[in-house]
């Protein structure tokens, strides 16, 4: 489902595809998700950095439909849509609350859950030799969760585009629209490129409990709907 | 010291601290919190502030040298909360203030004086020297919540947004007029000042209504005005 494993200064958060190439998000992964986030939310230091990425084509292609639609009728494969809804929130909470800086290498596809899980980290690097941001909300004719378009208005300028015209967002167009850091000619060269800006944001040391601070208070609406509240820390000046 | 001196219509207030850098410490809060009461009061239809500091530093921010200098910690932090606390009705007289304002932002603006700068209507800036920088992240301090208020009101790029509070990026002029930050870069001082002052007169003929004018600016920030506790005041209008 997922690995984590820790590589010099960072933590290496990897989907796995034994189960599923498409990484889609169901209830076993969703908690291996959070079991990682919370282990590396324990040990954590200040010289370090998580970078998460997939293995193939797909970064991560959204709630596990099939998983919903095996239910045995309509109400309760709408009640498994809303468990793995619910079940995003605490793993969008936890990447917030890392004390450390965190970038998405998305090695492929994100789409809708898949791509607010890849935006929710503070840096995200991606292939632009395939693959494509995309919210197929509108296209399927089904709703925003509340955390959803949070993080589509906070993280995105051009949330219209994405949102409301369900435009499939190459790598180097998510450069342009200011949604993706760099562009990458190939799942390992987008990886390779997310390792060293790990590395890099890892070596400034910064103070975790401040980062996590001034991380909350530029993204307040959707911390405000992942149930985050704000603190205050005391710092030493 | 500063000066706040008037020609023609604009108001030219110059920054000048106990420091080169401009450090924003009581005296010099104090001297700006009665230059921009006089202005709100003398101001008349035409009238346009322009401020402005001379040498490296337009503003480095708080002045924490006089916050540690403090006999306890405790002190220093007592200290910090205070210049905190009194850089807010600063920034809420520059958002409320009934006439156009720029910033001709001659050197480093760092921190409280990025956000000072920001809290202008036009950002002119020199681009042989000087930079734009948020240090918080750098030197583990949160950010005020109307520092936060007055950034996402004044910068719309999410990805600007975090490389300046999240990633400590030290922005040149060149750089902040490509993300819309700065209207346009110069290469001196006093090319930045000149075409400020070019500006604040070309403003100045529009003849605005001041307590319109304050009106329209409050209500397109309505994230900082609400974190600065600024309020929208009806106004009757000639229509």
């Amino acid at each position: 489902m997922c690995t984590l494993e820790k590589r010099g200064s960072l933590f290496v958060l990897t989907l796995t595809s034994e189960s599923d190439e498409q990484h889609r998000l169901n209830p076993t992964l969703l908690s291996s998700l959070l079991a990682a986030l919370t282990q590396i939310n324990s040990q954590a230091t200040s010289a370090s950095a998580l970078v998460t990425t997939a293995q193939g084509r797909f970064f991560c292609n959204g709630f596990d439909f099939r998983w919903a639609r095996a239910a045995a009728d309509p109400q309760a494969a709408r009640i498994r849509l809303r468990t793995m809804s619910n079940s995003l929130r605490p793993v969008l909470a936890a990447l917030f609350s890392l004390p450390i800086p965190t970038v998405a290498a998305v090695s492929g596809h994100a789409a809708a859950a898949g791509a607010i899980f890849a935006l929710a980290h503070d840096h995200v690097l991606m292939r632009a030799d395939r693959g494509v941001l995309y919210m197929p909300e509108v296209d399927l004719g089904i709703t925003l969760p509340d955390y959803f378009a949070a993080v589509m208005r906070e993280k995105i300028a051009a949330a219209r585009d994405v949102v409301l015209a369900g435009r499939k967002v190459r790598a180097e167009e998510a450069v342009e629209m200011g949604i993706v850091r760099s562009a990458h000619d190939s799942a390992e060269g987008t990886v390779e490129a997310a390792m060293s800006l790990g590395e890099e944001l890892a070596r400034r040391k910064w103070v975790g409990e401040a980062y996590v601070e001034i991380r909350q208070s530029l993204f307040p609406e959707v911390c405000d709907v992942l149930g985050l509240a704000p603190k205050s820390i005391v710092s030493k000046i | 010291m500063c000066s706040l001196e008037k020609r023609g219509n604009v108001w030219i207030l110059t920054l000048a601290g106990d420091d080169a850098q401009n450090r924003l410490n009581p005296t010099l809060i104090d001297y700006l919190a009665s230059a921009l009461s006089r202005l709100a009061s003398n101001a008349t239809p035409g009238s346009v502030l322009l401020t402005t500091a001379h040498g490296k530093f337009f503003s480095n921010g708080f002045d924490l040298a006089w916050a540690r200098s403090a006999s306890s910690p405790a002190a220093a932090y007592d200290r910090l909360q205070s210049l905190v606390a009194s850089l807010r009705p600063i920034i809420a007289a520059l958002l409320s203030l009934p006439m156009p304002t720029i910033a001709a932002v001659n050197g480093h603006a760092s921190a409280a004086g990025f956000m000072l700068a920001i809290s202008h209507d036009y950002v002119l800036m020199r681009g042989d020297r000087g930079v734009l920088y948020m240090p918080e992240v750098d030197i583990g301090l949160p950010l005020p919540d109307y520092f936060v208020a007055v950034m996402r009101s004044k910068i719309r790029s999410p990805a600007v947004l975090r490389d300046l509070g999240l990633g400590g990026a030290k922005m040149t002029a060149a750089e902040a007029v490509k993300v819309g930050i700065v209207e346009s870069a110069h290469d001196s001082e006093e090319s930045t000042v000149e075409a400020a002052m070019r500006l604040g007169e070309q403003l100045a003929r529009k003849k605005w209504v001041g307590v319109v004018y304050a009106e329209i600016r409050k209500s397109l920030y309505p994230i900082a005005c609400d974190a600065l506790g600024l309020t929208q005041k009806a106004i009757v209008s000639k229509i």
